[in-house]
Parts: C-alpha cells; structure tokens; sequence
C-alpha cells in the first residue's frame, strides 16, 4: 500500500516494497564497493534481509570510463527472507556512461534510473562506445524508466568549495553524496556511514568533514529538490530472533578454520598464494598472529599445498586455499596427502575457467577435477558451501572431516559467495560440534614395530606427531604395504590399498547428517537438485513456484563427495529430478552414474549466477512436459 | 630407592638404520653418505624422536626410508616445501632434507632459491651426481654442457647450473661442499651444518656408477685428488697441492695459483674467511673444467656462513608480539566481530 507524506511543503509519494534491488555501476575509481557495502550495512542494521553481489572487473583499474572498467555492486533487501541478489534491478545508480551501457538491461520496467549527469559528457559517452552523437539520456533510449538526472559531480564541488580540499579528493566525495541520496530515498539513517567515515578517517579530518558533508548533502538534496517525489518504504524482516553480523563467504571460510583448530586444539597453518578470488582468506587469516594463526605466502600454489602437508605431518591443522587453476597445480600433491592420508583442508574458491578463464566471475565447474582431478585412485571428500555464511559451516566441517579421517578434503565455494554477503546469525564458540583430533603416544603394536597404517573401526590410521618417541617410520608417495607402511610394490596389496583408502572416504556418508527435502513434498512431481552457490536462487524459485500452486521440491548437497547414504532413495520418490548447474553438467553425470536415474540437466556458463526467473521458468517448462 | 641415575646410553650409527632393506646400486655413492650421516647422528645430541627427514623424488631421495627416524618421501621437487611447514610448525624438529641435482636444481628450483631466502633451520643434502639415475640416464641442470645421455645423443646445448653460484645468490647463509668417497670430509661438513641455525646447503658430489661413472673422479680418486681439491679451513691460507706447492692469493677480484715449492713464503695468501660473502662468491666461481690448461683447483669445505634469523624465528616473533599487544581474540569475539545487531 502506497502512502503520500508531506514534508518541508513537499508531498512525497511513499511506496512500500517488500524487497528492493539496487545496483551501484561505475567505474573502478568511483568506489562503488564501498558505497554497496555502507547502504549494505545500514540494511543491516536496520534490520532487513539482504543478499549482495559485488562484480568488478579483472583489470585493476581498466581504462577509466571503459564498459570493462565498470564495478558494479548489487544488493537485494527486503522485509521477507532474501536468498539472492535479485534478478534484475529496481534502481540503478550509474555514475558514468559506461556503467549505464553495461547495466541497463537489466532494470526493471518502470525502475528507476539515477545518473551522474558529469558521467556523459561527449568524453564518456566515447569511452563507453556510444556511437558518434548519441546520448542515451536524450535520444529516448531511457522512455519507459523514471530517470533522475544528477550533475553529481557539480553538485558536490559546490558543496566542498569552502573546504580547502584539491578538485581530486572533492571529486572522490561524489559516491558519498549518491549513497546520502539513496538515503533519504530509501529512508535510512546516515548514523551508520557517519560512524563508518569518522573511523576510517579519523586522522584526516579535512577529508572526515569532506566525506560527511557530501553524504549529507545528497539526503538533503533529495529532502529538498522539488523533483523527487518518490520514497519507498521497506520494513523490517521477520528473521528468527537473535543477534546477527554481516559477512561473506571468504570472511566465513577463513573464521571457520579458525574455529576448527581451535575446538581440535591444534595450531592452524595456511600455505597459500595470492589468486583472485581466494586471497581475502588469506588476507583475512595473517590477521589472527595473535590466536597463533601461522599464514605462510608460499612461492607457488605447489609450495602453498605442501607447506601445509608438511605443517600437518608435523601436528597442525594444514589448510591450502585457491582458485581453479591453482588447484590444477596442487593436484599432484593431492594425490600425496591421499596417499599418506595426512589431514589437510584445500578450499577452491571456482572462479570462471579453463586457464585463466574468468577470474573475476563465477562458476561451479570444478567439480569433477574436485572429485576425479588426481591421477590414480585417489578418493577425497568434497564439501560445498552454498551460501557466504554456509561457508562457515562447510569450512569447519571440511576440517573435521579433514582430521576425524585422516584425509585431504575439498570445500568448494565460489565467487559469488566467495564476495557476497548475507546476515549471519552467528553460533556461540560453545555450540560448535567437537572435533576430535587425538594424536597417538604409544605404540599400537606392543613388542614389535609401530604400525601407521593399522586402521581403526572407521579405516582410518592413527594420527602420529613427530617427536613422539618410540613411534619413528616413514611415510610417503610410494605405495605401501597395509598396516606398516613399508614401501611394497606388491600388486595384490596394492589393489587391497586402493580399496582401503576408497572404503575409509566413502564410510564418512556413515558420519553426515542424512539429505532431506528442503522445500516441497518428498514425492513432488518434479525435485530441483542443486549443490553449493545455487542454493539461494533455486530455493527462491522453487518456494515462489509452491506458493503458486506447483508441485515441486529443493533437495540441496553440501556433501558432493561421498553422496549421503539416503540420497539415492529421496531422489527416488520423485517423478523428475531437474539438476541446474553453472557449468556443463557435472553433477548430472555423477548422480546419474550413482542412481541411474535420467537427471534433467539445467546449466548457464555465463560467469554469473542463475536468476530466480531463469529457474521458474525451466521448472514450469519441465512441469508441463510429459 | 636408588638415587642413581643411569646415563642414557649413547645411540650408535645402528640405531638409525631403519629395517628396509637399501636398495641403491652396487657402488653408489649413496651408500657412502647413508654411512655417514648414521655414523654422525649419535654424536649430535638431538633426541631420536625429534630427527625428521623430508625427500623429494629421485634415488637420493629414497634416503628417508632408510633412517630408523620420521620421515617424509614427498613428490618430484618439493621436499623444500614439505620440510619449511614441518619447521614453521615445530621448531624442536631436527629437519633434515634429502634431494638431487635433478630433483633440486630443475623440477625443484623455485623452491630451492626460496628456501635459501628465507632461511628456514633446515639441514639440506644435495647429492649431485649431474644425471638422472631413477629416470635412467637423462642429463640434469648440473650436467656438463656437451654431455652425450639417452636424451640429448648429440651432446646437450644447455649450460648447466653452479650450485654453489645459485645458492650464495638466492641468499644461502651456509654453502658447503663435500665428496662421496672423502668420508671423514663428509663428517665434518655435515656436523658443522648440522650447527648452523638456518637453511644448510651441502652440495657432495655423488658417482653414478650406472649412468655418469666417473663425474667427479678428478677430485675423489687419490692420483689427481691432491692438485685438484682445494680444502677450505676457516682462518687458513689457500694452499693445496701434493705436497702444499700451490697457494692462491687474490689479484684484485680475480684467484691467482702461486708457487709455494721451495719453501716459499705462504704470506700474502688468501686466508679463507667464511663470513666474506663475497669472497665466497669468488670461490664458488672456481668452477673450472679440469681439463682445461690453468684451471683453478674445486674448492671443498665451508665456502659461506651467516648469521641471520630463520623464518621461523621471525613469524614465532610476530606471533608473541601479537599476543602481547592485542592478545589472543576469544573464539566468541571472532564470531561475532565488530558489528552486530539483534533481531528480537
């Protein structure tokens, strides 16, 4: 229900929305980022459901005003449960020209469009390839959207003439006083980003003064300026009570492993080297020196795998982190940690590929080079995170994991978690599942020689600390003989070993929670499978599809390998199983390998996650097929 | 209740030899340096728990398994890996590494220059024996340019690596070289990087009686050994010869041989300072071919020793530095950072 408010003689249209997206598109230098991320925050704290999704370019700082320099940050909020950034955009901020080319398509009929008037100018509308003459701002390419055409650039020189700063830094303010705009049109409060500015730049208060005026300046531009007439009003979400954070998936990832060592009582080790988009764990863990975080920058992603090998062979919790093609680098080294079944963690943040592909996009094809990609028998465990504060969970279990069965084990996330946030409600340290990861000190085979690779119950092999006396032997990447380790070259103790190290992977399904049904019936006519990222966008599409009278389910896997052990039979009541997919069809091809069932693929390979409409539209096409 | 307390009697070279059987060629200088490491251990004083080995790939490499200690048989090139986060993890580890030229120089040469950057306490033996022996014949980076192997039958076209030259360059504070069939050389070189506090490079030149017999037989064999080796001792002149007839003095930068028969007088020599990095850059580029007319004698011994901190000495330092500025962060607090709301 829409409302009219009257303020300082100025009626004000107030519309009331029950979630809105909003894209910040400029260039690089603009601070789109940072502006995303205050609005982001203030949501937050408001007490709003949000899903934000950050894209920026692979290039630094691409030629400004270029359409492949744009940075673009989106963020979807609302008074219901988020689970996506939103589809296409209720408001677009472009700063530039380029950002206007490069986002247009993707606002909504009727949405809103606020423009930096400064960004097309004959120069900018060049830089973004707008042929000779054209201005999208004037030639009707704009009918059909309601516009608000800002001189930003004007405006906030004017408001900062009196501070004494140089045209760049004035210039630099202009996000503030857009993020002050969207403020008032959004009804928020400036406190936040007020504390935020004061913090950051405490110690230069001519530029502290600058920022805040400029954001102030724009609320009250939007307060005053007869042409805007339009609010909206978004309410406070129903979220289950309790106190929250914002965070995103390498944030979550990074203090999961954190978590885990401690509650394992072990020192946590990251070899790793520096790969878009997986270094903020890295930069995020070589914080925690005090918490006797040790973070190792390794010469290659070879050396950052090891590292942590030989971090773990000698008592600590190693883990690896990386992207794509740094993870086709440690496979080799896999393949020893299999071998040796040494614990480790190695966390693949997909980015788009082969090679260097996309590596500022997102993508979920690595799994199978997760499942398969070693040479040999070489089973691991494969976890997937589905959304930033999932990875928390999947980080923590992958070192359970990693330490309770003595076996490298992969989490996957991507970068679209990987850089996007949600509200977390956070677990207290206390509810955290213990993690038992007992070092041997005496001998398991009295009067004769220590045996490593006697196997429990579980077929897993004793934990040993170097240093522990009576307990010396060798491990390694040759092949060995069961239960002593010894080197053997033996083909039928080799067949045996292959099968040993197979069986103590797949008895881990014995020790995972059961996959159930997220959404739906468990016998609906058509299940929506998914895994990792496309968490948020099937749930959406499959929960606003039962709401419209379709029979239709979400089955969701963190556990890609082993399947859970019940997988198969709730996969079975449904008629349809439809398996959507940023890659070509990976999971497909496993499931219907496993189950023999024919799985509808769904895939997009287009460096951006699905859209909630993509999803409804393909579900309701498979629902009305025979 | 007896007060007295019965010394731990000592370990013998015996005790480190693990229950595989060594299974190197007949006549490989392998066998030579396994002896003498397991001849040096039981006077070293290091509890035998607390010895880690960490190998590459390579026949040197299949060393690990023939020590009665821990150890780690790795993959192909990155045992220098493997063996910097044993020590970054725990420092009363006595890491020691095993690897070739091969193994080394070629698949494991980025690895190589870093860990002699950053200076991790790790005792490193290179055997260089310039060939590929597990692969059967194939030169290496430390081959002799022109040399006829299984890969390169007209003679290979590439120059190959000083090792010595590429540690001292990647920043190595201990560079030393030794010989197979010296043995009492050997145990002396490797007590003394066993001293050294960081990274410990030891080259020893190692016969491949299989594929390159005979590499170093110009410095090993008693009929050239004397005018060939130079033995380096701290604080002593260069001399060398079969009866001390040679010293070597400096010309500038440059090494000159210089007459000592007939009882000339040894001042003016260079006297060897292991703490002179450049000097030591000076020897290491002795590294003539022995059949070329007015080449300088292979030096052998300690070339380089520096003091300089580990790597994890210094990141220990961070870590209690962090701890007493902002102390240890509760795992609650981690949870939570700095910005929370409640929904009620």
């Amino acid at each position: 229900m829409d409302t009219i408010e009257k303020k300082a003689g100025k009626t004000v249209e107030v519309r009331h929305a029950e979630n809105v997206v909003v894209r910040f598109s400029g260039d690089s230098g603009d601070g789109m980022q940072l502006t995303g991320s205050q609005f982001t925050d203030t949501s937050a704290f408001f007490g709003q459901d949000l899903s934000t999704f950050p894209e920026f370019p692979a290039e630094i700082r691409a030629p400004a005003g270029t359409v492949a320099g744009v940075s673009g940050f989106q963020v979807n909020f609302g008074s219901k449960e988020i689970y996506t950034p939103g589809d296409e955009y209720d408001v677009l901020v472009a700063m530039n020209s380029a950002g206007l080319k490069s986002d247009l398509h993707k606002v909504k009929k009727g949405g809103i469009i606020l423009v930096n008037t400064a960004g097309f100018d004959k120069k900018n509308l060049n830089l973004a390839k707008y042929p000779e003459g054209a201005n999208p701002l004037e030639d009707g390419t704009l009918s059909g959207f309601t516009v608000y055409k800002i001189d930003v650039t004007k405006l906030v020189k004017e408001a900062l003439t009196d501070t004494g700063l140089g045209m760049k830094e004035i210039e630099r303010s202009k996000n503030m006083f857009v993020l002050g705009f969207l403020f008032w049109m959004f009804d928020k409060s400036m406190d936040y980003t007020i504390g935020f500015i004061t913090e950051k730049f405490g110690k230069k208060p001519e530029i502290m003064n600058a920022n805040i005026k400029a954001l102030r300046a724009g609320y009250n531009y939007g307060e005053t300026t007869e042409i805007f007439t339009t609010r909206w009003k978004v309410d406070v979400a129903k979220m289950p009570a309790g106190v929250y954070r914002q965070i995103t998936g390498n944030h979550a990832t990074a203090i999961g492993l954190i978590c885990a060592a401690e509650k394992a009582k072990l020192e946590l080790f990251l070899g790793s080297y520096p790969i878009t988009p997986a270094s903020d764990i890295l930069h995020e863990l070589s914080k925690y020196r005090a918490n006797g975080v040790k973070t190792f920058q390794a010469e290659d992603e070879i050396a950052a795998i090891c590292s942590a090998i030989g971090a773990s062979y000698a008592g600590a919790l190693g883990v690896t982190t990386s992207s794509g093609p740094g993870i086709a680098l440690k496979m080799e080294a896999m393949g020893l940690a299999v071998i040796t079944e040494t614990p480790l963690v190695v966390v693949n943040v997909q980015r788009g590929g082969p090679s260097t592909g996309l590596p500022t996009k997102t993508e979920q094809a690595d799994l199978l080079q997760a499942i398969h990609g070693r040479h040999g028998e070489a089973p691991l465990p494969v976890i997937a995170a589905s959304t930033p504060a999932d990875c928390f969970d999947c980080a923590y279990e992958a070192a359970r994991i990693a330490l309770e069965h003595m076996t490298p084990v992969m989490l996957l996330t991507d970068g679209y978690i990987a850089n996007g946030s949600e509200p977390w409600k956070f677990p207290s340290a206390d509810s955290l599942k213990p993690i038992n990861a007992e070092f041997v000190t005496e001998t398991n085979n009295p009067g004769g020689k220590f045996l490593p690779y006697k196997r429990d119950e579980r077929g897993v092999r004793p934990r040993t600390k170097p240093g522990t006396p009576g307990l010396e032997h060798r491990i390694g990447g040759l092949e060995k003989q069961d239960e002593t380790g010894n080197v053997s070259y033996d083909s039928v103790n080799h067949e045996k070993m292959v099968h040993l190290r197979q069986a103590k992977v797949d008895k881990i399904a014995d020790s995972i929670p059961p996959a159930h049904v997220d959404s739906g019936k468990e016998n609906a006519k058509l299940c929506v499978l998914g895994w990792g990222s496309t968490a948020g966008a099937i749930k959406t599409a499959v929960r606003e599809l039962i709401a419209e009278g379709h029979d239709v389910a979400h089955v969701h896997l963190r556990y890609v390998n082993p399947f859970q052990k019940n997988l198969g039979e709730v996969l079975a009541k449904f008629d349809k199983v439809m398996i959507p997919e940023m890659n070509l069809g990976q999971l497909a091809m496993l499931i219907r390998a496993k189950y023999m069932i024919p799985a509808i693929k769904f895939n997009k390979v287009q460096g951006l996650p699905f859209t909630v409409d993509e999803l409804k539209v393909k579900i309701v096409e498979i629902l009305n097929s025979k | 209740m007896s007060t007295e307390t019965t010394a731990p009697v000592k370990k013998t070279a015996k005790d480190f030899a693990s229950d595989q059987d060594v299974k190197w060629c007949p006549g490989c200088g392998d066998y030579a340096i396994l002896a003498q490491v397991q001849r040096v251990f039981p006077d070293l004083n290091v509890p035998k728990e607390n010895y880690v080995f960490v190998s590459g790939i390579g026949c040197s490499s299949r060393f690990t398994y023939y020590m009665d200690t821990f150890g780690v048989h790795s993959i192909h090139g990155r045992a220098a890996c493997v063996a910097s986060g044993v020590r970054a993890t725990n420092r009363d580890l006595d890491v020691w590494l095993i690897s070739g030229d091969g193994d080394s120089l070629s698949i494991g040469g980025n690895h190589f220059i870093h860990l002699m950057r950053r200076n991790f306490e790790i005792k490193y033996l290179m055997f260089n024996n310039q060939i590929y022996g597990l692969t059967k014949g194939q030169y290496s980076p430390a081959s002799e340019k022109g040399i006829k192997t299984k890969s390169t039958p007209m003679g290979s076209v590439d120059e190959p690596f000083n090792p010595l030259e590429l540690a001292i360059g990647a920043k190595s504070t201990f560079v030393a070289r030794s010989l197979d069939r010296d043995p009492k050389h050997q145990q002396f070189v490797i007590k003394r990087a066993h001293e050294h506090k960081g990274t410990a490079f030891v080259e020893i030149y190692q016969n491949c009686p299989v594929f390159n017999d005979g590499a170093f037989f110009t410095y090993t064999e008693k009929e050239t050994k004397k005018e060939e080796c130079l033995f380096l001792e701290h604080g002593k002149p260069l001399i060398f010869g079969a009866n001390n007839e040679h010293g070597i003095k400096l010309d500038g930068l440059k090494p000159v041989i210089v007459d000592l028969s007939g009882g000339a007088s040894t001042d003016g020599l260079w006297i060897h300072d292991e703490t002179d990095r450049m000097k030591a850059m000076i020897l290491a580029g002795m590294f003539d071919n022995p059949a070329h007319a007015g080449h300088m004698p292979r030096p052998f011994g300690v070339f380089y020793q520096e003091k300089r901190a580990t790597y994890e000495d210094d990141l220990h330092a961070q870590i209690e530095e962090a701890k007493a500025k902002k102390g240890k962060t509760p795992l609650d607090k981690i949870l939570s950072g700095d910005k929370t709301w409640v929904i009620a």
